[in-house]
Order: structure tokens, then sequence, then C-alpha cells
């Protein structure tokens, strides 16, 4: 079973049919107990990061997102829930974020329109093919909806960028921790391929 | 490169897609559910429901086309048509919604903007403008106007040019001026800007690239030009002459005079930057 991590941030419901379309058995949950038996956890979420980071301690769901890295369960942030993985975020002063992958998420200039809004190519790392992008092409188009963006303390960490203004991180990857900037659920064909490719990962399908 | 958008617009009327020429005379073609579906198959980047009805006849949208629609369509869907207030938006966001339009509701009550905003976030608040040109009268040339009748326009410069925004389907003026009423929402909080023409609605005669370029440029949210097109080529001046980020059409989809993969092809062949259609 797939956990999509339920803290209130945002409508699930996309996310929840995009897994299940892909073949994947989904539980939106909020309880220690069910993502404790989950084979893959998926944190999504839309919103500010420091209301994130406030409903994840409310809803008591760090304890079962730290104890699922650890135990080498694969994770995946998706847009905020990416971002929240980081060490801090700068979105309206400073905010401690999960820390699971070294790194600080920043805004966009603001010359550039913010939020990044539409379809954008996704930029793959020359050397060596992530499993999460396997049979993606290089330059392939997913839809990005936001202001800010994670910039990983270990460029190794950045498997694929993204080119707005400059080249930002638009997926990172830290062991089994996964962080995807653009709506997967959202991009069509391809975006469910990574979800696929998240679920193979997870030895869900 | 950011990908400049094919968004198809579908008219929805009880549950079912129609589009109006010119707002009149409706005609009913389909399930709006398996329509988007299609139009997402097909490549679109993103499809917009119009509850085109809403707004005068005070009926609710549409919230299980939207739940069927957020099961079924991975791309992002805007819905708009008579939301007015928050709990609308609420409504419509956790059916799965990815944004919302707001037009009417947003002209009397601009609060309802910045509130949806800051609840919602941005991105989700597209407003709707439906705009119509002032017919201006430039003193000196009021004379002569009757004898050159329809070129005199051409003869006034640019910056005279400004457009009113109506509400109601284009029945009822407001007074106020399209492009500061696309600054104030910008100001706001609205994440795009939805501008449809309404003297080019339904004609198929090309956008009003006058209005969407003095649109765009004051702007530095996206702006979707809407009404008019009728050819591939009305799409490509919109993005380039009228500096849209993103062009919204319904007839020339729907009734298949175009193939998105079409579109497309054309305008990547014309060096717009666009997702190809597979």
């Amino acid at each position: 079973m797939i956990a999509i991590i339920d803290y209130k941030m945002g409508n699930l419901r996309s996310v929840a049919k995009a897994f299940e379309t892909v073949g994947a058995q989904v539980e939106v949950t909020a309880s220690a107990n069910k993502l404790r038996k989950a084979r893959g956890l998926i944190l999504p979420g839309v919103g500010a990061f420091a209301a994130g980071m406030r409903h994840l301690r409310k809803y008591k769901l760090i304890p079962s997102i730290k104890e699922a890295v650890e135990a080498g369960r694969p994770l995946l942030g998706i847009c905020l829930g990416m971002q929240l993985l980081f060490s801090e975020s700068e979105e309206h002063g400073t905010h401690k974020g999960l820390d699971l992958i070294p790194g600080r998420v920043v805004r966009f200039d603001d010359r550039l329109k913010v939020p990044h809004m539409g379809w954008n190519q996704l930029i793959k790392k020359p050397t060596g093919e992530d499993l999460i992008l396997k049979g993606i092409p290089n330059r392939t188009y997913f839809y990005f909806v936001h202001s800010y963006y994670a910039k990983p303390k270990s460029r190794n960490a950045a498997i694929g960028m993204c080119e707005y203004g400059k080249n930002f991180c638009a997926i990172a990857r830290k062991d089994n921790t996964l962080g995807i900037q653009f709506h997967p659920e959202k991009s069509s064909d391809c975006g469910l391929k990574i979800l696929k490719n998240f679920c193979k990962l997870s030895g869900e399908i | 490169m950011l990908s400049k958008r094919i968004i198809p617009c579908l008219d929805v009327k009880d549950g079912r897609v129609v589009k109006g020429i010119n707002f009149i005379d409706l005609r009913d073609a389909g399930d709006p559910v398996e329509q988007a579906a299609m139009y997402s198959r097909e490549g679109a980047d993103e499809v917009v429901f119009l509850d085109i009805t809403a707004s005068h006849e005070h009926r609710k949208t549409m919230l299980d086309m939207v739940r069927r629609t957020a099961e079924q369509v991975f791309i992002p869907f805007t819905v708009g048509g008579g939301i007015r207030t928050l709990s609308d938006m609420e409504l419509m966001l956790r059916k799965g919604a990815d944004k919302i339009s707001v037009n009417t509701a947003a002209v009397k009550d601009p609060k309802l903007i910045s509130r949806g905003a800051k609840r919602f976030g941005n991105q989700c608040i597209v407003v709707a403008i439906d705009a119509k040109k002032r017919k201006t009268e430039v003193r000196g040339q009021r004379s002569d106007r009757k004898k050159i009748n329809r070129t005199s326009d051409f003869r006034l410069p640019t910056s005279a040019s400004s457009w009113e925004v109506y509400l109601f389907g284009g029945r009822k003026p407001t007074g106020i001026d399209a492009v500061e009423w696309a600054q104030q929402a910008e100001e706001l909080g609205a994440g795009e800007i939805l501008l449809t023409s309404m003297d080019k609605d339904g004609t198929q005669s090309g956008y009003d690239l006058e209005l969407t370029r003095a649109i765009s440029e004051k702007v530095r949210i996206p702006v979707i030009a809407s009404g008019g097109a009728g050819k591939l080529s009305h799409l490509y001046d919109a993005l380039d002459k009228g500096k849209a980020d993103a062009v919204l059409a319904a007839s020339i989809f729907h009734y298949g005079t175009f193939k998105i993969k079409q579109t497309k092809d054309y305008l990547l062949k014309r060096g717009v930057p666009m997702r190809p259609a597979v």
C-alpha cells in the first residue's frame, strides 16, 4: 500500500487517483499505524512552508516520516512536500524543515513572473539514470506551480533540473527520499509514469 | 523553457458541454468529463470549464463534474461561472479543481480575490475579465468620423483605445476600465487573468490583439487570451503580438476544426515554446 500523508494541506484526491490509476493500493491517512505498514509514503501539499510544518507537527506525523526514512522505505515529497524535506525555507521568515535532505528553500528572483506556473522541461542529469526517471525522455515537459525552490547542499542530490531564469533543482534524491517540485499527478502520462516508477521502487507494483 | 499553453474551454450547462456563438444560440456537444479526458489525451495543457448559465440563473456549478474530472483527468483544470464566495471556491477545490475562475463576484467584491488568494494561494485564483472596446472619440476627429466611418478607429493612436469590463456574459457594462481592473486584480493576488474580448468572442476572426497586449504588458501574471480563435495563425498572433502566456479556444477544438496536436505542431514550427502533443 502507498500511503498519502494527510496533513490537511491542499487537495489530495488527484494524487490518490493518479496512484490508483498506475495500479497502486492507496490510503490517504494520518494514522501512524497505517504509515508504518505502507510500502511507500507520499508527502504532497500545496500552500505555505510554515503552515505545512505546523500541520505535520499538529498531526504528529514527523516521527512516522522519520521512522519510514530510517527503515529505508521510499518517501516522495511533491511540490510543497518536496520543499518540506529540506533543512529550512526562507518563505515568510526562516523556518526549519524536516531536514531529510540538507539544503535550503529560496524564492525565485522577483524579476521573473512568480509563481513559476505552467509546463516546463525536466533536464535529466547526464550521468546515470535514476530509477524514478526510467523511461522519461530528457526535456520532457511537466507541470509546475511554485514560487520557491529547493537548493540541495550536495550537487549530487539534484537528479533533475529545470530552467526558469536559471537552472533550479526539480527532482532531488537522498537515498530513498525523493522530492519532486512539479506535479506528476497533473503532468499527464509522463507524470503518471514517474508515479509508477515510484511504486516499483517501493515494491508496490 | 516555460511552455506557452493551449487551453480548450468547455462551456457547460446542466452538466453538458455547449458552445455559444456570442453566448447566444447554444449547441449541445457532449459530456464535459469525457471531453476533458479526450483533450488531455490529445495533449491539451489545461482545461477550463465555464458554467455559462450559473452567473445569471444563480445555478450551482457542478461539483459532481469536478469530482469526476479530478479522478480521470491528470492535467490542471479550472472551474468558473457563478462562483461567489470563499466557500464556493473551497468546495470546488476540495472536489479537485486546481484553479477557480471568478468574474462577476470579483467585480462586485474585489476582496474576494485577496481573501481567496490568501486562503488557497494565488495560483488558484483566476480572474476572468470580459472586455468590450469603448467607442472612443478623439477631439477634432468627430466631424470626419462619419465620413470615414469604420476606418476612423485605425486613425486613433493606440493609447486612445480602451476597453470596458462587462458582466453576465457581455450583457451588463460596468464602467470599469479593463486594463485598470486587470492591474487591480493582480495587486489583490490573482494568479492569472483570463481575458475574453466580447467583440471577438464567437466571431472566429482572431483574438483582440490590442487588448491582449495592453493587458499583458501591464501585469506580471500570466494572461490567457480568449475570444475569436478561428485559424491557427490567430493563436500564434495572440501569443506573439498579443504577448499572451496561453490561448483559450472552444469552437475550433470543439467542432474538430483543429486537433490539439495539429495546433501544437503548427505553433512549434513557428518557434513558439510548446509542450509537444504525443
